[in-house]
């Protein structure tokens, strides 16, 4: 295999850098593992959409050379939707926080998953609200702080890879920060994929997350990550999932898709070649 | 000639237009829109999608848009509470589109199957920030079949979301119309563009041959959140408003029987229709009344309000709400005449005689007016 990450200047818009993100910030290295992943998929920047929604990790499309969608907070997948039902020919990434996509925009990632619809998510989950300035996600584990939850959060949380299977994702992984190597290589798996396929990075909010919770900066903070996760061999069992925290690939089927189930309706119902 | 539903003329108007995306949610008394769409665009290869909400209705519609296709949604005052935030962004992302609102009684969820005009205001202040609203209405299922294929025509010279507000009676109504038929699907696919995304530049949707950047935030004409971006933002709103402003062709007042009159009956939508009937009435009884109708509620017809009110001495401004319209004719009528408001929102329409009582009880030969129109 090519090594990865070797050319990345022909995705990354450069002019818009530096970024906005804090010093140490995860977002980062995710938005590097998916120029990464569309350098090593050799795709056309032209032919990819990158869709995000708002947060920082929302962010992440001003600094490609792709196409960029910078919707609202929650909506992206929505706004997915209807741009890969106009135009399945073009590739569409849906880049989206824990709150974006796990708390305001619950319902369309439910129903994207529902549909299969062909996107590739990737959903930064740094376990906070960073935009907004630290408050309780609905990821935030328990006992965990935020600045609204200073006495440790009592909701229990989300698991964005239960929630995404459980809808009925197609392909459905979990990476960290710190797995540098794997996360360019899910994120191209995902990307190829012919479905909904979601991606969990776990990221690092040392401005907000690590602060209110004492876990130092980034480096100890990438020292957390992979101490409170385990890779697995994929599929990942439910036990494996039970025990604890694990990554790799969780599922990766092959269902109808949306988009070609949408196509096959038109034909049965008599729209021409052209239409 | 056949009868229409008037739901069903807007989902006419909008293939004889070339809309080939549709995405919607359920709602009454839009739902006829959503189910012949749904019925009308998989056979001719067009999108329809039923979204889990509002919010992702109009979201699917901007997307498509950004994909090249010609989009639309329809729905209800619930619903269209629910889409003002995506209004708001495809003012400034310059995505044309069109949201047609089937008004019904609120607030919240009021009289869903009863008629209303209490959106008018909701239509051009409801999102949060500035925006240049076009705004149209229709009285009749001819006029929402014109209107609609107008909304997008609208849409794509100003690169604005167009909103088409109708109310439960014209959308659920039968009339005899003379419709051509369909005309078969055109797929555009976006044309290379060498000039830059945004501004006063043309639309070009993703595939038009370079890489474009779309975000709600400030944005200068290349789509970039960048230094200066809010002036750029701040200059495509005035300007696109300042072409409105100057476009004689937008519009948007039928006079009826005004010739002569000395006062008016300012109405639109379906209570235009009682108007002309209370007209008719008044003129058989040698009364000199006459009306004007909004067709354009929005970018307001400002000076055709201002030339009516040299002609009469008062205006009555009926309305199927608690006084909305009635605040931009006043503001236009700047004390020249008097301005009566008559709004009703219990879900029944006006009967013509209400609006000949209301009128004869408008002192006619008022002072005020006089003085005013003097001043
Ligand atoms: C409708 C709406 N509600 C609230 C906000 C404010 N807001 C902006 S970003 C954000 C949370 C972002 O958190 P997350 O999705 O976890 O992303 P992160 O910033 O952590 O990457 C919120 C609540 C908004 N922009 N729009
Ligand atoms: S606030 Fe947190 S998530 Fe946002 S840029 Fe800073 S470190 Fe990253």
């Amino acid at each position: 295999m090519p090594r990865i990450g070797e050319d990345l200047q022909r995705y990354l818009r450069t002019e818009m850098m530096p970024t906005v993100w804090c010093p140490g910030c995860g977002h980062g290295n995710i938005a590097r593992a998916i120029a990464a992943a569309l350098e090593h998929l050799a795709y056309d920047p032209e032919r990819v959409v990158l869709v995000g929604g708002i947060g920082c990790s929302g962010r992440t499309p001003f600094y490609f050379r792709t196409n960029a969608l910078h919707t609202t907070h929650g909506r992206a997948l929505a706004f997915a939707t209807g741009l890969k039902l106009a135009r399945p020919d073009l590739k569409v990434v849906v880049v989206t926080g824990d709150g974006d996509a796990l708390a305001i925009g619950g319902n369309h990632f439910i129903h994207a998953a529902r549909r299969n619809l062909d996107v590739a998510v990737v959903l930064y989950n740094n376990s906070i609200y960073g935009m907004t300035g630290g408050q309780q996600a609905p990821t935030t584990p328990v006992g965990a702080r935020s600045t609204t939850s200073l006495s440790g959060a009592i909701e229990p949380a989300f698991d964005a890879v239960e929630l995404a299977m459980a809808a009925g994702a197609s392909y459905v992984a979990r990476t960290t920060t710190f797995d540098v190597q794997e996360m360019p290589l899910l994120i191209a798996d995902a990307i190829e994929h012919p479905g909904f396929a979601l991606v969990e990075v776990l990221t690092q909010c040392p401005t907000y997350y690590g602060r209110l919770n004492r876990l130092g900066e980034a480096p100890e903070m990438l020292l957390w990550e992979r101490d409170q996760t385990e890779p697995a061999q994929a599929p990942i069992t439910r036990e494996e999932m039970a025990a604890g925290r694990p990554i790799g690939v969780f599922r990766r089927e092959v269902r109808p898709e949306f988009t070609r189930s949408y196509a096959a309706l038109c034909e049965r119902l008599g729209a021409g070649a052209d239409g | 000639m056949r009868l229409v539903m008037g739901n069903e003329a807007v989902a006419l108007g909008a293939l004889a237009a070339g809309c080939d995306f549709y995405a919607g949610y359920p709602i009454t008394p839009a739902s006829e829109i959503l189910e012949g769409m749904a019925h009308l665009l998989p056979p001719r290869g067009g999108v329809f999608l039923q979204m889990e909400d509002e919010l992702g209705a109009l979201a699917a519609v901007v997307g498509a848009a950004w994909g090249g296709a010609r989009a639309m949604t329809a729905t209800a005052g619930p619903g269209f509470s629910l889409m003002q935030e995506h209004i708001g962004y495809a003012a400034i992302t310059q995505t044309p589109c069109v949201v047609v609102d089937v008004q019904r009684g609120g607030p919240s969820t009021g009289l869903p199957t009863l008629p209303s005009q209490g959106d008018a205001m909701q239509a051009r202040w409801g999102t949060h920030g500035d925006r240049p609203a076009i705004v149209l209405t229709a009285a009749s299922v001819r006029e929402a079949y014109d209107a609609t294929i107008r909304a997008f025509a609208l849409a794509e010279q100003y690169r604005q979301p167009v909103v088409l507000l109708l109310d439960a009676v014209v959308a659920h109504m039968r009339e005899p119309v003379d419709l051509p038929p369909p005309p078969p699907p055109s797929r555009q696919r976006p044309r290379p563009s060498a000039e830059p995304p945004f501004g006063e530049h043309p639309f070009t949707p993703f595939g038009s041959g370079r890489a474009v950047v779309v975000t709600g935030l400030s944005h200068d004409d290349e789509g970039l959140p960048r230094t200066g971006s809010a002036r750029a933002s701040e200059r495509m709103l005035r300007a696109t408003e300042a072409r409105m402003a100057a476009d004689p062709a937008l519009g948007g007042l039928t006079s009826y029987r005004l010739d002569g009159a000395r006062l008016a009956v300012l109405s639109y939508g379906v209570t235009a229709r009682v108007a002309r009937a209370a007209i008719d009435a008044l003129r058989g009884a040698g009364q000199a009344v006459g009306g004007l109708e909004l067709t354009v509620l929005w970018p307001f017809p400002e000076q055709g309000v201002v030339d009516l009110a040299g002609q009469v001495d008062a205006i009555l401004v009926p309305e199927l709400n608690l006084g909305q319209m009635v605040l931009p004719v006043r503001a236009a009528v700047a004390g020249r005449c008097r301005v009566e408001s008559l709004g009703r929102a219990d879900g029944t329409l006006f009967q013509p005689d209400d609006l000949v009582a209301a009128v004869r009880a408008m002192p006619h030969d008022s002072p005020v007016g006089r003085e005013a129109r003097h001043a």
